[in-house]
């Protein structure tokens, strides 16, 4: 079984073979309102750990989407692009925002599993 | 500085208020339901605002004051009625734009509601400007409630029936638990509405009637899109010290009875109205879904900076991202192509005319 891992920028990342899929958490999309926008890296392109690899807006502000590992981007998810409400409804599902092929599976190491995301972003409150 | 909090404080909490500072004030940017809910509930129905954070200054004089007011803003205070409200600027020698703001002549004084931020030093620049002739007062016992939507009427008529007399951009004094309360039909979201001043010791209750009568507390989040796609100026954004009202393409507030008089900014005013302005605001659409937000760059086909957009988010109602901003006024005619620098990339953009939403104010009954 995968399990789903999680960034101090709110991301979670599921394993599936070398094939990441990634999304941000409900946190995150609590934190931002109601999104109105998202840009996605294109396919094909190399993003690295910790850097930007998309863009959500609210009706509020924009944030940077950050990639928490390394790769290929392989898919992206164009149903957010045109219904950016969906990573509202569902951001932990059908909402992901992209998949990448990871160089270096063992970058999923330093992530946090569930509890400790719950507790930080708890903690954090942001 | 100490934050400061409005008599619905508590009102807020309860509706689950994600409370932020605003202007010194404790405000809530949205309720449980969020920015789109709220912003569409206003639209098609009715949305109740907490705008206590706002100033409310009453100068007491007669015909006198008239005269004196007249000096400093460029408005025919002299024809405007008794109950009757028009929207105007306190600005400084070069045009600039102190504060904008809606005067109200009451019997034998006037209201002038000022932005939040700007209260206490509009305040100093009045009470200078007047050489003490005159009482003013920024009030602070009384709270500033507004009902916004097509069923602001419906909702209010409920609680205070007389109300439907009243004419936009009109106001009238009336009770709430005998108490005297003042209403303006007037808002800034483009739909009709009121506006209420009433003592903060039943601004709650009078607010939870309203509530139990089918309107929604609305944030200050749902307040900023529903007045961009109004095309109407926020203070501090899309007009401020540096710009004036011709500029602002806000030259219909200006009086033209007034236009030769002598009031702070009059001959820069009156030059730009004669031969014109460099820059312009306009509205702007982008052809993607992209948002060009407050700062964003401006440029023409030849990728040269024309300008700046000074506000900007997703319309909810126009369901498309929409944004205000000053260009050349080379460029300032409807469907011009701009584009504008969003995260390094230039996106095409086409000025557009204001309102981005039609509004549905109700000028006559």
């Amino acid at each position: 079984m995968s399990e789903v891992k999680f960034s101090k920028e709110h991301e979670w990342i599921k394993l599936e073979g070398d094939v990441a899929t990634i999304g941000i958490t409900k946190h995150a999309t609590e934190m931002l309102g109601d999104i109105v926008f998202a840009e996605l890296p294109e396919k094909g392109s190399n993003v690295e750990k910790d850097g930007t690899a998309g863009v959500v807006e609210s009706t509020k502000a924009a944030s940077d989407v950050y990639t928490p590992v390394s790769g290929e981007i392989v898919d992206t998810n164009q149903m957010i692009v045109d219904d950016p409400a969906k990573i509202n409804e569902d951001p932990e599902g059908t909402a992901w925002f992209f998949k990448l092929k990871m160089k270096d599976t063992s970058e999923m190491d330093s992530l946090m599993n569930k509890d400790e995301y719950d507790k930080f972003a708890k903690e954090s409150g942001s | 500085m100490e934050i400061k909090e409005t008599s619905l404080i508590n009102l807020h909490k309860s509706h689950g208020a994600k409370l932020v500072e605003f202007a010194g004030y404790n405000m809530p940017i949205q309720y449980s339901e969020g920015i789109l809910n709220e912003h569409k509930f206003t639209r098609s129905n009715c949305g109740v605002f907490d705008v206590s954070h706002m100033g409310q200054l009453f100068i007491y004089g007669g015909d006198d004051l008239t005269k004196d007011l007249e000096k400093i803003f460029p408005i025919d205070l002299q024809s405007l009625k008794i109950n009757q409200s028009k929207y105007s600027f306190l600005m400084n020698d070069n045009g600039g734009i102190y504060d904008d703001l809606i005067i109200t002549k009451i019997n034998n004084s006037y209201l002038i509601i000022l932005n939040a931020a700007c209260k206490n030093n509009d305040f100093k620049i009045i009470k200078e400007k007047l050489k003490d002739k005159y009482q003013l007062e920024l009030k602070e016992n009384l709270s500033l409630i507004a009902l916004q939507g097509p069923g602001a009427k419906n909702v209010l008529e409920k609680v205070i029936p007389e109300i439907d007399k009243l004419k936009f951009m009109h106001g009238g004094e009336f009770k709430f638990n005998d108490m005297n309360i003042y209403i303006t039909r007037s808002g800034y979201t483009g739909e009709d509405g009121f506006e209420v001043s009433i003592p903060n010791e039943i601004a709650e209750n009078f607010t939870k009637v309203l509530l139990d009568k089918g309107s929604k507390l609305i944030g200050l989040g749902a307040r900023d899109t529903l007045r961009l796609e109004a095309g109407l100026c926020l203070y501090g954004n899309d007009i401020d010290i540096k710009t004036t009202p011709i500029e602002a393409n806000l030259k219909w507030a200006i009086s033209k009875k007034r236009i030769d008089d002598n009031y702070p900014g009059s001959e820069i005013i009156k030059k730009q109205i004669t031969l014109g302005v460099k820059k312009l605001r306009v509205g702007i659409k982008p052809e993607s879904k992209v948002i060009a937000r407050a700062n964003t760059k401006i440029f023409n086909k030849e990728n040269e900076e024309i300008g700046k957009v000074t506000s900007g988010t997703f319309g909810p109602s126009v369901d498309h991202p929409i944004s205000m901003g000053y260009v050349d006024n080379n460029y300032s005619l409807i469907d011009t192509k701009i584009f504008l620098e969003i995260r390094g990339k230039k996106v095409s953009a086409n000025i557009c005319k204001l309102p981005f939403y039609q509004k549905n104010y109700v000028k006559e009954i």
